[in-house]
């Protein structure tokens, strides 16, 4: 179950990244963070951002044109 | 020295278009971890006036630009006129505030940031702006034309905040 949520749908890169990172500065380790994108390159760049920042992507799902990331603030 | 990885951008060019791709590798950056450094020399000093909206983007002599309809039927925005339309047609008075609008409407329908909160972003994220103090006189600029929190030295400095760097970039 996610701590807080952050929708980013209908933005466009670097924006979810940016608000992703925002949200998770505002978090204590080990909370979890669901984000929701409707950018397919956030696939990539999710990942590549928590493999660089030490956060925990533990799950990526897709439904209908959104991708769905959860997120464990490290 | 913290043991953060740093970037450093030089940022050069002044119209609407390449003010974007520095602020968003900027606040990327520190996304990623970076400690960055953005130094705007020559027209690159435009990105730090308080006042963005003079900034233009044109397609005189830029035939990499798409020019596609933002808005209309579908049949219509998937024309590209960057190619059909002779260059001489953008030297006419205005083509550039038309396609600056063009430009403006088809990232704010792809949900791309606006300069300004690029720019707030990356002020947030503290990215350090560093102003050429040579070309802030050169074009007779006075420091109250720059939003706040800019420093204003040369290049010796840029190359002090290289020091240590993993990433130098031209822009």
């Amino acid at each position: 179950m996610a701590d807080e949520t952050l929708d980013a749908s209908g933005l466009n890169c670097p924006l979810p990244i940016l608000k992703t990172k925002k949200a998770l500065s505002k978090m204590d380790a080990g909370k979890i963070l669901d984000v929701i994108s409707t950018d397919a390159g956030s696939v990539k760049d999710i990942e590549a951002f928590c493999n660089q920042t030490g956060n925990k992507l533990i799950s990526t799902v897709e439904e209908n044109g959104k991708y769905i990331f959860i997120i464990e603030k490290a | 020295m913290s043991d953060n990885k740093k970037m450093t951008i030089i940022a050069t060019k002044g119209t609407f278009d390449w003010a974007f791709p520095p602020f968003i590798i900027a606040s990327t950056g520190v996304a990623m971890n970076r400690e960055v450094t953005i130094f705007f020399t020559f027209y690159g000093l435009n990105l730090l006036l308080k006042d963005t909206s003079k900034l233009r983007v044109s397609p005189l002599g830029n035939p990499g630009m798409p020019m596609k309809m933002p808005f209309g039927p579908e049949w219509l925005q998937k024309i590209d006129f960057g190619p059909k339309i002779p260059n001489i047609f953008w030297s006419l008075p205005f083509t550039e505030h038309l396609a600056t609008f063009l430009m403006k409407k088809t990232m704010k329908k792809n949900g791309v940031a606006t300069l300004d909160e690029l720019r707030s972003i990356c002020q947030e994220f503290d990215v350090k702006f560093i102003a050429c103090e040579m070309t802030v006189d050169l074009f007779g600029y006075s420091k109250d034309n720059f939003i706040d929190g800019v420093e204003f030295a040369g290049a010796a400095t840029y190359f002090e905040e290289c020091d240590g760097s993993n990433h130098n970039l031209y822009m």
